[in-house]
């Protein structure tokens, strides 16, 4: 049998789109995903949509994981990786919500 | 650290993961059916096969090492009696299912239990896009079994399966017939590449694609996109645009086979000794298989470019497909035997046909089979 991936795995760099995403709301991880710790970041299983999502760097999955504590993703990322990087975090959780791994609450 | 100046995705998976990505585990060596070019050379049940506790016991650690789904295989897997337990077992753990059927046994009962079950995927193997293509790989009557049960899947509500094809150079003209089939079953199309692996080390040199049929589906495959390819075609990149997909030999590092009595394998087209790193009834179980086996290790470590060190492509193809080359006799730093640039012919043709090594394990049926279909 072949291996693999009739998910296609859809790296967070695809599908960039920041028009879905506002941080100025309050975001969670989405509920139909989980998420395994790797050195690299993390592998995110949306159980819905069936994708695989990799986040590429261990701050970003640490995010990922403080988000439901805060009142805004803005609050977050300040909170975590500091307002110098901002704006690549706010870029990469666009994406991440274009790909469902996180939601509005 | 900022995260657009990581290594590439695929630099990383090169050091291997906590557990695989793509895990596929072949249930049983039993088939009904005795297609030519099957990688396992399946059809006799082997009696050492896991049993349906032990079955279990493995979802359980696949479920633990957040393995979120696994493509399950064979020989046929509803050939096994306890297929529905496992299959649901593993949907309650939330390991997804994703199996690959010949379809002989995908009755109407079947297909509505699998069209209840969540995180399920159904893969229909054909091999041509009629009965005369096809029947002459995978028996006769196999095309005729398999479209019953797309009728089946269809009439039960399952959705969207796929239609998978193993290309071959008698069916790659007939690759806008299979998007047809698909089309017409509003089935999602999967071709993967054939590799010598199996039964298929016997049947490659008469059924693998030529050099101009290789640059047609490479075009085909960029002019379609949505269509799956399990990532195996990526010895094409080298002609210029990366197909879509990891486009890297994942054995051992993001990819593993478990044989129906447990082998652990690097990859699905590798059952052989050389490429066995352990077993799942080991005391420390898949986990300590997959992380600390020597093979694996070793496959993980950072591999020479070898004889394809000063080709301009290396980057694009990582000279291809290890399987292919280990079963053709190339070395594994070798090109691969279906190179775009034809240095895997030149390399195949320093090794004599009978030094290639022959598929160690065979469960091939002694007898000729007669389909039993069931409607």
């Amino acid at each position: 049998m072949e291996c693999a991936g009739s998910t296609k795995p859809v790296s967070e760099n695809n599908k960039a789109s920041s028009t879905t995403f506002d941080p100025t709301l309050a975001w969670r991880l989405d509920e139909r995903v989980a998420l395994r710790d790797e050195e690299f970041g993390a592998l995110a299983y949306h159980y819905g949509n069936r994708r695989l999502v990799f986040l590429k760097s261990r701050p970003l999955v640490e995010l990922v994981k403080v988000l439901e504590d805060y009142e805004s993703a803005s609050g977050a990322i300040i909170a975590t990786v500091g307002e110098g990087q901002a704006g690549q975090y706010e870029a990469a959780l666009a994406r991440l919500a274009t790909s469902e791994v996180i939601g509005v609450r | 650290m900022s995260v657009e100046t990581q290594p590439t995705l695929r630099d990383r998976f090169k050091l291997g993961l906590q557990a695989p990505i793509c895990l596929t585990w072949e249930l049983t060596y039993a088939c009904n059916l005795a297609c030519i070019h099957c990688l396992s050379s399946s059809g006799r049940r082997d009696p050492n096969e896991l049993s349906t506790a032990e079955a279990l016991a493995l979802i359980d650690e696949m479920a633990e090492l957040k393995i979120f789904y696994v493509n399950v295989g064979g020989g046929e897997p509803l050939v096994r009696q306890d297929f529905f337990e496992l299959l649901d077992h593993a949907v309650d753990r939330g390991v997804g299912v994703k199996f690959s059927t010949n379809g002989t046994r995908l009755d109407k009962v079947r297909a509505k239990r699998l069209a209840e079950t969540e995180y399920v995927d159904v893969q229909i193997s054909v091999d041509g896009a009629d009965a005369a293509t096809n029947d002459a790989v995978r028996g006769t009557g196999s095309f005729a079994a398999a479209t019953r049960a797309m009728d089946n899947l269809a009439e039960a509500n399952f959705g969207e399966f796929k239609i998978s094809v193993v290309m071959t150079r008698q069916n790659i003209p007939q690759i806008e017939q299979f998007q047809d089939l698909a089309d017409r079953y509003g089935a999602q199309l999967r071709l993967t590449r054939l590799r010598p692996s199996g039964r298929g080390v016997d049947t490659w040199d008469q059924l693998h694609p030529t050099a101009v049929q290789q640059r047609e589906l490479y075009a085909w495959l960029l002019d379609h996109p949505n269509v799956l390819t399990g990532d195996s075609f990526f010895h094409l990149s080298a002609l210029g645009e990366s197909l879509d997909g990891l486009n890297l030999c994942g054995a051992g590092r993001v990819v593993c086979l478990i044989d129906p009595v447990g082998d652990v394998y690097a990859c699905p087209f590798v059952i052989h000794d050389e490429f066995k790193a352990g077993n799942v009834r080991d005391g420390g179980g898949f986990t300590s298989v997959w992380r600390d086996s020597e093979l694996f290790t070793s496959l993980r470590e950072p591999s020479s470019a070898g004889a394809c060190a000063s080709c301009g492509s290396y980057d694009a193809c990582q000279g291809g497909c290890m399987a292919a080359k280990f079963f053709t006799g190339i070395p594994l730093d070798g090109p691969d035997p279906e190179c775009v640039f034809g240095h895997g012919e030149t390399a195949m043709a320093s090794v004599p046909v009978s030094l290639r090594p022959g598929p160690a394990v065979d469960h091939s049926s002694r007898v000729p089979l007669r389909l039993t279909s069931s409607a």
